[in-house]
């Protein structure tokens, strides 16, 4: 139906695709699976017309195409659900499920009442009951997104592309969904289906091609292909194989104090974290593996006070910290090196000395002014000690490459001396040589005794940076890794495990499967079941 | 602006842009004193330019909070309403002295401030909005508590109005002042700083720990408290409270001036000295068209034209 | 702690039994949209039992023609408003292109009914065009584009009038005064020119093509695009009406006063958004009614006309409690509308 070959696609500096075949059939639902910075969404938006290919060929029904602009690929058939549902949510159902093409009658007027009853068939054939009539954003996201499947499906599309789906459904919702989408291939219709969520990929789909680092790595029947494999397929590692020698900058273990200097207890988010705790003390690195969207950067922001909890607490040296603010968690000495540097670290437009200077300006002035001889002195030694390459102090930190933007972060969260630093994906889509450094710093930060959470989709990474591993799943910790478990193999297993049946006998029962489980009272009580891993170090 | 980019069409686009952006403000007030110099009879006269220098500072000083409030990516329409407050606030409590009075109207302008502040910044409300709210209510404010223009007679105002220090208008030199303040504010203090951040990228200040709701409060602070300086000014050079015209389409002066300044709409940049070079564009802008007889009418249509020129010249930056 | 505990997951449970959402929530919901709607009505109901009740003058013949008549011309004013609103932009230019329109239709009609009537529209439909084109397809603000139209539109005004000291008078004998002047049944033609041009506007908001893509642009731009709306196309079609509304306004303003008055129209765009935003559309665009501009408008004139009605009180206060009362409604939008999206 519509098939890509020798797709290739380059942004300034990244090679996002090189070489991509794929190819979407008729009545089958084909699985689109890779880490971050795969190229998933990449390869998505140049099949909707949102990207024009450098090179490769697209041929839709046998003949080559290309798309403009996503309307044209819309009106040729081929459309896209969103992960956010890409609606207008104060209209009604049916205005939604008809814009643009709605049934006139006599004076060129909108005939509601066919409209009505057309919109109502249309969904019931889907299996949704819903009054069409009421504005879209009163229903639930499930059946916004039934809606938006509605429209896709009644536009004549012979394409659908579903970019996470499911992220922010009810259970009960992603039956209906699945239950649409078969009733989708029935009638031939070509699905696209990205998703992390191993259970759900067996479940519903047919075929799978998966990316890594802009090229596929594998395409074919799901069936019959192991979950181990298959995760072994989107993170690079084969399972048991073990290098004699780390590529890494990471030492060894690190010697960690026996108290441990942050504890989070049943940290819960609605549609994100359901009872995650952890602990981390001075002097180790602790890392937080599981596939993209198990919910290791939320687990980071809870920390940080970044995201508003429903539940659980966050206790730093014995002092609970106010959910909820980053200011609090910074002045407790929390530090986050967030995920998406560019929107949600750097500020572009400030000189490297200002956004080194940042978080630690109310320290660094007084009576409100700025001591600038102060501020010199602390980036002198920072952009010295971290190395940072920039044309001198005053250049924009939006002109530097993305390890040094990363140094800069760092150096900004350095100059606060926190006791806690967490780091999520801190060498992502940086070059080979300040990887290296960035890695040597995290270790050399660990020596000094301050508490290390690193994030990492890349395995080697995790393992070798990392004195313990926490495998998160869904939201929740699955398995902790520790001592001579933290091996590759290890968390490949722990993440590929299926629900309920635990690859490998665990020492630890996946705590907080249930969010009250977790004690509402004052965090200040200590964490009875996380504190595993004492045994280590 | 127009005379450089038909002479230069050879010029790289792009840089031409950015150094239109960042000099062209510089480069049009030159252009225009020359033009002057050479064109406009009288204009070379002290007495000329301490007139076209009283003339301008109460835009200047009103330009100054509206470059604040548009560096954390936002805007005050409010500012005209507030200099008519501040008039009659001024000559209501005029009874008690002139700095009793003064200090009563800056009080005003604070609290119209804070409204707006805890409007954008508490409630959410867009900036547009909440402070367009705030000018239609304090324009009316202003004129149920002094209905109609009154002369105000104080020899104090007086003094501040026309008096001056080796031949420089007291109310150029506030303005200067204030300029001066402003632009240490920015560039000097963590206020400055943070404020800067915050209109670059929002998520990364807040992640970053910085206290961005009370920045925003404060930056329509200072801004309201600036509009009722220049209210404060305005009365005593005019010597009449007339809260009716005063500050009326002040916001849009304020405006063109940050904007022609080459202080971006999309926040995260503050040009101090762009926006007095903007300040003095405009002002030398309807100086030239009235000296050549030209009717107010075109200065009207001119100022037009320059803004949307100046935010069209700008658009590509908010599109990197 | 304990009891919010608690609550959350219950909440959650219903939730992922019921599928859309928690039968409290919607209630709640479907109440703060009945506020949103009919709030201004209500207010409107007890302002007017009120001020009956107070003066024996508030419900006389005269009075309530009067009221009628000047609302008319806001009335007009505040549709074009409402299509601008409900795609999230603001027309600033409307107090200028009003009085802009009134000075053209005045000059105008010594050439007749159809210049008089025809040129402000063109003239201010023009200025409403170059303002759509500059927002849609240049991209800039729409507040900072009308705020500089304004000036313009005003400058042009100053500049057809010898600078405000000419004014254009209207020949009472003609057929354009008489649009004005005339009453049929006992009503002002500006009235029954209002009230038709609502049903016209409600009927093209809510049963066209064109009225659906205003709500979509205004609900969500990139969904509307992705949809296959001409947002662009959309975007210039409501400050084109917009101007012509205003122009439209202006002229008839013109032709009841019976000259073009050059110094009206200066505060008409805030009254004309206050009354669109106190009839209950949200600024942030995809929600307006005009029935409920309708109200807003009469709730305006309603209240200006208590307040001259006591005599004591100064117009002023018109001002402050317009501003007031638009404070309040917008807190009380930006704090529903934050509910209604916590799902």
């Amino acid at each position: 139906m519509l098939t890509v070959t020798g797709l290739c696609k380059t942004f300034p500096g990244v090679r996002a695709l090189s070489d991509v075949d794929f190819t979407a059939r008729a009545g089958e639902v084909h699985a689109l699976v890779g880490e971050n910075g795969a190229g998933k969404s990449t390869l998505i938006k140049v099949l909707t017309g949102v990207y024009q290919p450098d090179a490769g060929e697209l041929a839709y029904d046998g003949s080559p195409v290309r798309f403009a602009t996503p309307l044209a690929a819309q009106q040729a058939g081929i459309s896209t659900i969103y992960q956010e549902v890409n609606l207008v949510p104060l209209m009604s159902v049916a205005r939604n499920l008809f814009l643009g093409r709605e049934p006139r009658g006599r004076l060129g007027l909108i005939d509601f009442r066919r409209m009505h009853r057309e919109a109502r068939e249309t969904l019931r054939g889907l299996g949704v009951e819903v009054d069409v009539r009421r504005p879209l954003r009163e229903l639930g996201v499930g059946t916004q997104q039934m809606v938006a499947l509605a429209r896709a499906v009644a536009v004549d599309a012979r394409v659908v592309v579903m970019d996470e789906p499911t992220s922010s459904l009810e259970p009960r919702e992603v039956r209906t969904l699945f239950g649409v989408i078969r009733t989708l291939r029935d009638r031939g219709i070509a699905v696209v289906y990205v998703s992390h969520r191993m259970d759900e990929l067996y479940e519903i789909c047919d075929a799978v091609t998966v990316l890594r680092d802009g090229r596929v790595v594998h395409t074919g029947q799901l069936a019959g292909l192991e979950r181990l494999k298959l995760v072994s397929l989107m993170l690079g590692r084969e399972v048991g194989e073990v290098r004699a020698e780390g590529l890494t900058k990471f030492s060894g273990t690190h010697d960690a104090a026996a108290q441990p200097v942050l504890e989070a207890t049943g940290l819960t988010v609605r549609h994100q974290l359901a009872g995650v705790s952890l602990s981390l003390r001075p002097g180790e690195v602790v890392g937080l593996g599981g596939l993209l969207g198990s919910g290791r950067s939320e687990t980071a922001k809870a920390v940080a006070g970044a995201l508003p909890l429903d539940d659980g607490g966050v206790v730093v040296a014995g002092v609970p910290v106010r959910p909820g603010s980053t200011a609090a968690a910074i002045r407790a000495g929390i530090s986050l090196l967030p995920e998406d540097r560019k929107s949600e670290g750097i500020v572009p437009g400030l000189s490297v000395r200002e956004n080194i200077a940042l978080a630690a300006l109310p320290g660094l002035s007084r009576f409100g002014l700025v001591d600038d001889a102060r501020i010199d002195r602390i980036v002198d030694t920072f952009m010295k000690r971290l190395r940072i390459k920039a044309a001198g102090p005053h250049q924009k930190v939006g002109e530097l490459s993305g390890g040094n933007q990363q140094k800069v972060l760092l150096a900004r969260w350095l100059a606060l001396h926190p006791k806690v630093l967490l780091l999520d994906e801190p060498t992502r889509g940086i070059d080979v040589g300040a990887k290296a450094e960035v890695q040597a710093l995290v270790d050399e930060l660990a020596d000094d005794g301050l508490a290390v959470l690193l994030i990492s989709s890349d395995p080697e990474e995790l393992i070798e940076g990392s004195d313990r591993v926490i495998v998160l799943k869904d939201g929740a910790v699955v398995r902790e890794l520790t001592g001579d478990e933290v091996t590759e193999d290890g968390l490949l297993r722990a993440i590929a495990a299926e629900p309920g049946r635990p690859a490998e006998p665990t020492r630890l029962a996946p705590p907080a499967a249930t969010p009250t489980a977790a004690p509402a009272s004052p965090p200040a009580a200590g964490p009875a079941e996380t504190s595993a891993g004492d045994s280590d170090g | 602006m127009a005379e450089l980019s038909f002479t230069q069409g050879t010029l790289d686009r792009a840089r031409l842009l950015r150094l239109s952006q960042e000099y062209g403000v510089y480069a049009g007030v030159v252009v225009l004193l020359l033009f002057n110099f050479v064109f406009t009879a009288n204009f070379a006269s002290a007495e000329n330019f301490r007139t076209q220098a009283v003339q301008v500072a109460p835009v200047l000083i009103v330009a100054l909070g509206m470059a604040l409030a548009i560096g954390t990516e936002g805007v005050d329409l409010s500012v005209g309403s507030v200099m008519a407050l501040s008039t009659s606030l001024l000559s209501l409590y005029l009874g008690y002295g002139p700095w009793v009075a003064t200090l009563i109207a800056l009080v005003g302008g604070a609290l119209i401030g804070v409204a707006n502040g805890a409007l954008v910044a508490f409630v959410g409300v867009q900036p547009i909005v909440a402070t367009l709210a705030l000018m239609v209510a304090a324009r009316g404010l202003a004129l149920v508590l002094l209905p109609q223009l009154k002369d105000v007679r104080d020899p104090g105002m007086a003094a501040l109005g026309s008096g001056d220090v080796l031949g420089v208008p007291y109310l150029v030199l506030i303005a200067a002042a204030l300029a001066l303040l402003v632009a240490f504010a920015v560039r000097r203090t963590t206020f400055g700083r943070q404020l800067l951040a915050i209109g670059d990228s929002r998520p990364a200040a807040r992640l970053a720990g910085l206290p961005v709701r009370r920045v925003l409060v404060v930056v329509y602070v200072c801004s309201g408290v600036l509009a009722a300086v220049a209210g404060v000014l305005a009365t005593a050079r005019l010597t009449a409270s007339d809260p009716t015209s005063l500050g009326t389409l002040m916001e849009l002066s304020a405006i063109t001036a940050v904007v022609v300044g080459g202080t971006p709409l999309s926040g995260g940049r503050v040009r101090i000295g762009g926006t007095v070079a903007g300040a003095v564009l405009i002002q030398l802008l309807t100086t030239t068209l009235v000296k050549h007889d030209l009717p107010p009418s075109w200065t009207q249509i001119a100022q037009a034209v320059v803004i949307v020129g100046a935010v069209y010249a700008a658009r590509e930056r908010g599109k990197r | 702690m304990t009891t919010g505990t608690e609550e959350t997951v219950v909440r959650a449970e219903t939730a992922a039994v019921s599928g859309d959402d928690p039968p409290g929530a919607r209630r709640s919901e479907r109440l703060s949209a009945v506020a949103q709607q009919h709030g201004a009505l209500v207010t409107l109901a007890v302002v007017v039992v009120a001020a009956s009740l107070g003066f024996d003058t508030f419900l006389t013949g005269d009075n309530l023609e009067n009221m009628a008549l000047s609302s008319a011309f806001l009335a007009v004013v505040a549709l074009g408003m409402t299509f601008v609103i409900v795609t999230g932009g603001i027309d600033l230019s409307v107090g200028s292109l009003f009085a802009l329109g009134g000075v053209l239709a005045a000059w105008g009609s010594q050439y007749g009914t159809v210049v008089a009537l025809l040129l402000p529209l063109v003239v201010c439909g023009l200025v409403g065009l170059v303002n759509g084109l500059l927002i849609a397809r240049s991209g800039l603000a729409p507040f900072i584009v009308t705020l500089a139209s304004m000036l313009g539109a005003r400058g042009v005004l100053l500049a057809l009038t010898d600078e405000g000291s000419r004014t254009y008078l209207v020949d009472k004998g003609s057929f354009f005064a008489d649009l004005g002047q005339g009453a049929p049944l006992g009503i002002g033609v500006p009235v029954w020119i209002t009230v038709a041009l609502f049903v016209l506007g409600a009927v093209v908001l809510r049963r066209t093509r064109f009225g659906q893509y205003v709500y979509a642009v205004g609900g969500n731009e990139d969904a509307a695009a992705l949809m296959g709306a001409p947002v662009a196309r959309t975007k210039v079609g409501v400050y084109t009406l917009s101007g012509v509304c205003a122009g439209l306004a202006g002229a008839l303003n013109a032709a009841w006063l019976v000259s073009g008055v050059t110094i009206l129209g200066s505060g008409m765009e805030l009254e004309a958004i206050s009354a669109v935003v106190i009839g209950g559309s949200l600024l942030t665009g995809g929600f307006g009614y005009l029935s409920g501009t309708l109200v807003g408008v009469a709730l305006l004139k309603v209240i200006q006309n208590v307040i001259n009605q006591i005599g004591s009180l100064d117009s002023a206060y018109q001002q402050v409690v317009s501003g007031a009362f638009l404070a309040v409604v917008v807190i009380a939008q930006t704090w529903l509308g934050r509910r209604q999206r916590v799902l």
